[in-house]
């Protein structure tokens, strides 16, 4: 139980080295304020690590809580398509109290997107579908709520306040055996 | 210990919230027959919200049903906490009063933390006939999700066909 399936693919959205030791994956809601303060220590991680981390976000939205979760997601999705994945996740989790279309459109133009385009990617049944299947993974993976990160495949249950996942993540690299030069 | 595999799951008779209304009838076992159910015991209500294991069930409601299975919570809290926490997250899916006496059904069913004075963490995935099909019991710290569920429900489905 609690394995990321499916593993970290084509499909998935991944900022940072890709050969990098170690991979942290967040499900994620866009609406969610636990993720919104998860944000901030995902950054400051990604400073502490530099080349050792590759972060992986997949969306995990608790529609039925969160009314704009869903529409969020589909929005960062449709940003994707537009190479713009990463820019729209971060304007998304600066905004969470402004989640309206009227805003996901906004941002989408903030972010140089080309908006009809950005409006038929949001309305599409693609994007959609892309949401939806991250959300099956989740709850196949063992996703527990938002948000629910995974260490190189394996669900994470500590705390992921940076001082105490900041210090896990170092001694996992630490306990790495030294990598081949190439 | 929880109930394993092959044992018959204990009836019960629960004052039950769903949707913001408290049930007329008590919620029962009995009621179940036919359909899977799958009952999650959790301690409280009102834990701290995204992090907590219900709402994610919530959102899972139709995967559940397409595998041919209903959901129930289960706490010792009363039916009037349970209206109002389940109105409060939204929950579409019946919380069940495990209060009078208190935790009784969570000790028939293996479950019951007498020290703290509510249950484990718990899921059971019992078949139409009654029988348990599958439990488990999480860490009281670490919420189970629906992974374990998800594949019981399978292997329970391909069992049937």
């Amino acid at each position: 139980m609690s394995r990321l399936t499916p593993p970290v693919g084509p499909r998935d959205h991944v900022q940072g080295d890709p050969t990098a030791p170690i991979e942290l994956v967040e499900y994620g809601d866009f609406e969610c304020p636990f993720c919104g303060r998860a944000y901030f220590v995902v950054k400051a991680l990604q400073q502490a690590l530099g080349d050792s981390l590759r972060f992986v976000f997949r969306n995990f939205p608790l529609g039925t809580m969160h009314p704009h979760a869903v529409r969020a997601a589909q929005a960062a999705e449709a940003a994707a398509l537009q190479d713009s994945f990463w820019k729209m996740h971060d304007v998304l989790f600066e905004n969470q109290t402004d989640l309206e279309d009227e805003d996901l459109v906004e941002y989408a133009t903030e972010i140089g997107l080309d908006p009809p385009r950005f409006q038929r990617d949001l309305d599409s049944p693609e994007v959609a579908e892309k949401v939806r299947a991250d959300f099956l993974s989740g709850a196949r993976s063992g996703v527990n709520g938002t948000p629910t990160f995974f260490v190189n495949g394996e669900r994470y249950d500590g705390s992921w306040e940076l001082d105490v996942l900041l210090p896990r993540l170092r001694a996992l690299l630490d306990a790495q055996p030294e990598l081949p030069f190439d | 210990m929880a109930l394993e595999p092959g044992r018959q799951a204990p009836d019960f008779s629960l004052q039950a919230a769903v949707d913001g209304r408290i049930e007329e009838r008590p919620a029962t076992l009995r009621g179940y027959r036919g359909r899977v159910l799958v009952l999650a015991f959790y301690p409280a209500d009102w834990s701290p919200v995204c992090s907590d294991q219900l709402p994610v069930y919530n959102e899972l409601l139709g995967e559940f049903r397409g595998l041919g299975a209903e959901l129930a919570g289960l706490s010792v809290d009363g039916v009037w906490s349970h209206r109002a926490f389940g109105l409060e997250r939204r929950l579409h899916y019946p919380l069940l009063a495990d209060f009078e006496p208190k935790g009784e059904i969570a000790r028939a069913y293996g479950v019951y933390r007498a020290k703290d004075g509510f249950s484990e963490r718990a899921l059971f995935v019992i078949d139409g006939a009654g029988k348990v099909f599958w439990s488990y019991v999480s860490p009281l710290d670490v919420n189970p999700g629906a992974d374990g569920i998800l594949e019981a429900l399978g292997q329970l489905q391909a069992r049937n066909r």
